[in-house]
């Protein structure tokens, strides 16, 4: 061809960072979402080392301090009714209902993801039934399913974390259905299309990178949700049990010592509330983000 | 234009029609009739547009022929090979013998991937055990002709403009080297100045490859300067077709001497009588009786209500689906002069 | 509608005289300067027809005009805009008051977009919307107003216009949902009509028709029209004098038939011979002539003349150090380029 085509792409690297840039931008600018993400970066942090740093063991029974109050011994956050330290229970509760809700989340968003992916593809009969099956699952009441399953089941961190994937994959499925739906009318994907290209590579190559950034907000809110269902089910008995700590069945047993010794709730408590609500801002921040919509304003 | 080889493409009585759904249980009677009954053939080397408005069932035609759709009835021979009910794996090995250039080239890059890989993407399904080094050149041979720097596949779609993303579809289609091309309306989305250069550098191509290119675009004087021959679609049907040179001198179909007449010329020094036809298009939902133009044609009789004008041949190579033939058409030069003479 | 005088006079005072505009937009990589000091007059009863392309800034320039551009947020709107009233006064459209530019818009200026299902409200019956403006500019009872709907409906050529004034925007087609925001804005019988892309989104054939009714209605009001648009064919078909664009500023002015007869500037040649027309046709293909490159990045400038970079008539440092004044090649014809006389004198390039 001739030289006089051949243009250098104009602008496009600044327009390229710019994009980037805008994005993280609005992002680091949704103030919530900031402290959503500082909060969860010190939580998993806390939770991951913190109790080595701590120098008791959540199991150590000290029967000669029991209900000591917070910020007056040498437990800093205090003692529970057999005396062991509310700090060191706190971080390895955390860290189990952390863990539950990034594993949940992991396995809702990959069943999920499949499953829309192959409903919006291929659409027709198996979309439809494959979308019936998921309406017919969301009808169900979460927690009713999630009770029913956690008594027939003998309760672990793996069985909670699979009944509570079990309750969170239908949203990941319908968003990406309806996502690769109209992506699948585009025509990169029609190209991909005539080229001659199997289904996996134009489910998986073309067009599941284009769905990412709704997957990454719902795959967030699954974490809070995730969090807060586990603590839940542990509160009522058929989650995490005792000795082991979580911060449901801490609070459960709270209950009885709630006039006599109030933080024993409320730090378990306060520590749901914040995974959770963080966990929550950071979605929303992320949705904000990631929609360019958004900065037509 | 008949060539004495084999035709690359033949389609022979292409229907398509789109079903109206109305509810998930009642399965609704009536039916776009995008395409009903359109029979061309074209010959190895040529370029044949395909003229028409919207409605006209010209992009489904496109899409039809390559069969990312299915037809409804007729038939389509690719190189002589019958692929109107190949299934999609059986189409496969025929795909990379047959490419797409599309209208927005916005939309027909996916804007998660670089360039290469887009461009290269034809290499890694058809010729899987390629390796990456000359798959690399072979792109970079494929930026080149389209006349882009080399290095553009570092890139990803959006820091290219709207022509250059138009060579970027273009290298991507030719990178199997088909046999034929089918180009929507490949350049009626960029700016004026950029249309030209994507206009030339697919003539370029089709010179250096021997490519057949089925071009279908709405714009008369865009397609009349690409192709070789020129057939006119109005409402699903075949109106016209016959070679350039004669299509334009001797149009012999009322509608397309009203399309000569509607396209604006960039010439402020004629001014011409134009023929502005009255009324909109009617839907292909429900296409009048007869002839589907005769809402709108000054030359219409009353029998043109009843039959079906078949495409009959009035000239060496030129059809024409009019019932007419006392018609003294004018072409559009003669146009002009008329009127810069009264 | 009364008929008025339709000869467009090059005497007597412009409708509009529009000085020095300039619209910067502020945007994430700094200032962006949209449209750089443009002045241009409109005449009473003439089609200005102001061509370019993406990024040339005609848009903007049509709505700076209506005053549509949000000064905030950065963006600035400098120069002058001033129209000649109905009642003779001349006001400055960007310092009159908020009360001041909505009376003036819909009963001295309107406009009509390129795409009429976005503009028209799809919960409101074409008959409200047209009778809506009525009602507003003029208070005059709805009744009356609707019957106004109807006649004008008439006028702009939407058969059965009784049954149509309660039809909603999407049960019309294309065609005649752009007669339809047509009428809307005649409704207040404007003296200036400002036609951004009015057919670009219509087939040729519809085209042709709406171009056709915007002449006759020119002819019967006596009103201007600035006319925006890519197409050259259009603009050689409707326009009485032509602006070029290209990157937010004016590089050619001049009548209709000297712009496309004798274009100055190398921009403007170049379009015109990259455009396929019938005449080329014939079977032989003959050679389009193609700008080369892309139409600048409006963050990314070049400096002095903005199309030295793909231009066959580039000189090095007369090009690209300062940028070319618009010059009268003759009174009713200017051109901004630095080397006009030798492109003029067919000094090859």
């Amino acid at each position: 061809m001739t030289a006089d085509t051949a243009i250098a792409p104009h602008g496009g690297q600044t327009l390229r960072r710019s994009t980037r840039y805008r994005t993280l931008r609005r992002f680091t600018r949704h103030r919530l979402a900031m402290f959503g993400l500082v909060v969860i970066v010190l939580l998993v942090m806390a939770c991951a080392i913190g109790p080595s740093l701590v120098p008791f063991d959540q199991f150590q029974l000290n029967m000669r301090a029991r209900f000591r109050e917070p910020f007056a011994t040498v437990h800093i956050l205090g003692t529970d009714e057999l005396g062991r330290d509310l700090l060191a229970r706190l971080l390895m509760a955390g860290r189990i209902s952390l863990t539950i809700g990034f594993a949940a989340m992991v396995i809702a968003v990959t069943v999920g993801t499949i499953v829309g992916t192959i409903a919006g593809f291929y659409g027709g009969a198996i979309g439809s039934a494959l979308m019936r099956f998921v309406d017919a699952v969301l009808c169900f009441p979460t927690i009713f399913l999630l009770l029913t399953l956690a008594a027939l089941v003998s309760p672990s961190i793996l069985t909670i974390t699979l009944i509570i994937a079990l309750t969170a994959w239908m949203e990941v499925a319908r968003v990406v259905q309806g996502q690769i739906r109209a992506l699948r009318e585009r025509d990169f994907a029609v190209a991909a299309e005539a080229m001659g290209a199997p289904d996996r590579w134009i489910m998986f190559k073309e067009l599941l990178p284009n769905a990412v950034a709704p997957i990454v907000v719902a795959a967030t809110l699954i974490i809070a949700r995730g969090i807060l269902l586990e603590s839940y089910v542990s509160y009522l008995g058929y989650g995490i049990q005792p000795p082991v700590a979580s911060w449901g069945n801490m609070l459960e047993k709270a209950q009885q010592y709630l006039t006599t010794a109030p933080w024993l709730a409320l730090l378990p408590g306060l520590m749901i509330t914040l995974a959770v609500a963080s966990f929550n801002f950071l979605g929303d921040g992320l949705r904000d983000a990631l929609d360019p919509r958004s900065d037509l304003t | 234009m008949s060539s004495q080889a084999q035709p690359v493409l033949e389609v022979d009585g292409l229907v398509k029609h789109f079903p109206i759904s109305s509810g998930l249980f009642s399965r609704s009677r009536d039916k776009v009739r995008a395409v009903d009954g359109v029979s061309f053939a074209v010959a190895k080397g040529e370029v044949l547009g395909l003229v028409g408005e919207s409605g006209s069932g010209k992009t489904t035609v496109g899409r039809t022929v390559l069969r990312l759709d299915t037809p409804t009835d007729g038939t389509i021979r690719f190189l002589g090979n019958d692929i109107t009910h190949l299934k999609r794996g059986q189409l496969r090995p025929f795909r990379r013998q047959m490419q797409l250039v599309f209208q927005d080239p916005f939309s027909s890059l996916n804007p998660r991937m670089r360039v290469d890989r887009i461009i290269g993407a034809p290499l890694a399904i058809h010729e899987p055990g390629m390796k990456a080094a000359e798959r690399a050149s072979r792109v970079e041979d494929a930026l080149a002709m389209v006349g882009l720097p080399r290095n553009s596949g570092e890139r990803f779609p959006h820091e290219f403009s709207g022509g250059q993303r138009q060579r970027i579809g273009i290298a991507r289609a030719l990178m199997l080297r088909p046999e034929l091309l089918v180009a929507d309306e490949p350049v009626s989305a960029l700016d004026v100045s950029i249309q030209a250069q994507v206009v030339k550098l697919l003539l370029d191509v089709r010179a250096q490859l021997g490519l057949t290119i089925l071009f279908i675009a709405h714009d008369l004087a865009v397609v009349g300067h690409v192709s070789d021959r020129v057939a006119v679609m109005y409402l699903g049907k075949l109106v016209e077709i016959a070679d350039t040179r004669t299509l334009f001198s001797d149009p012999r179909h009322p509608y397309t001497e009203a399309l000569f007449s509607a396209a604006p010329v960039p010439d402020p020094t004629i001014r011409r009588k134009r023929i502005v036809l009255a009324g909109d298009i009617p839907s292909p939902i429900n296409p009048p009786s007869g002839c589907a133009f005769r809402t709108r044609c000054r030359y219409a009789l009353p029998r043109c209500a009843q039959e079906v004008p078949p495409l009959r041949e009035v000239g060496k190579g030129h059809l024409k689906a009019c019932l007419r033939d006392d018609l003294d058409l004018v072409p559009w030069q003669s146009q002009a002069l008329t009127a810069a003479s009264a | 509608m009364t008929p008025q005088p339709t000869t467009a006079s090059a005497d007597g005072p412009p409708l509009l005289e529009v000085r020095d505009l300039t619209v910067e937009f502020r945007g994430q990589t700094g200032k962006v300067a949209a449209v750089n000091g443009v002045s241009f007059d409109v005449r009473p009863g003439e089609t200005l027809a102001l061509v370019g392309e993406s990024g040339s800034g005609k848009s903007v320039t049509s709505l700076a005009i209506m005053r549509l551009i949000q000064r905030a947020g950065g963006n600035r709107v400098g120069g002058s805009i001033r129209l000649r009233r109905r009642s003779g006064d001349t006001v400055d459209l960007l310092a009159v008051s908020e009360d001041e530019i909505r009376e003036i818009r819909g009963t001295e200026i309107a406009m009509v977009f390129q795409e009429p299902m976005t503009s028209l409200n799809p919960v409101h019956t074409i008959g409200a919307q047209v009778a809506e403006g009525i009602v507003f500019h003029r208070r005059v009872s709805r009744k009356a107003a609707l019957a106004e709907a109807v006649e004008l409906l008439d006028l702009v050529g939407i058969p059965e216009p009784q049954r149509r004034i309660r039809n909603f925007p999407h049960q019309l087609s294309g065609g005649m949902r752009q007669r339809a925001m047509i009428a809307v804005a005649l409704a207040c019988k404007p003296n200036l009509l400002i036609a951004d892309e009015p057919t670009t989104a219509l087939d040729v054939t519809i085209q042709a028709q709406i171009l056709e009714l915007l002449q006759g209605l020119q002819r019967q009001t006596g009103m201007s029209i600035v006319f925006i648009t890519h197409n050259l064919g259009v603009v050689a078909e409707v326009a009485d004098r032509v602006l070029v664009m290209y990157a937010g500023r004016i590089v050619e002015e001049a009548g209709v038939v000297p712009l496309f007869g004798r274009p100055l500037m190398p921009y403007t040649q170049g379009l015109l011979r990259s455009v396929p027309r019938l005449d080329m046709m014939s079977g032989a293909h003959e050679e389009l002539e193609a700008i080369p490159g892309n139409v600048p990045d409006p963050t990314a400038m070049p400096a002095g003349c903005a199309f030295h970079p793909r231009c066959a008539h580039f000189r090095p440092s007369l090009c690209d150090t300062a940028v070319p004044g618009l010059e009268p090649a003759d009174p009713e014809h200017s051109v901004r380029c630095a080397r006009w006389r030798d492109v003029a004198a067919g000094v090859p390039a």
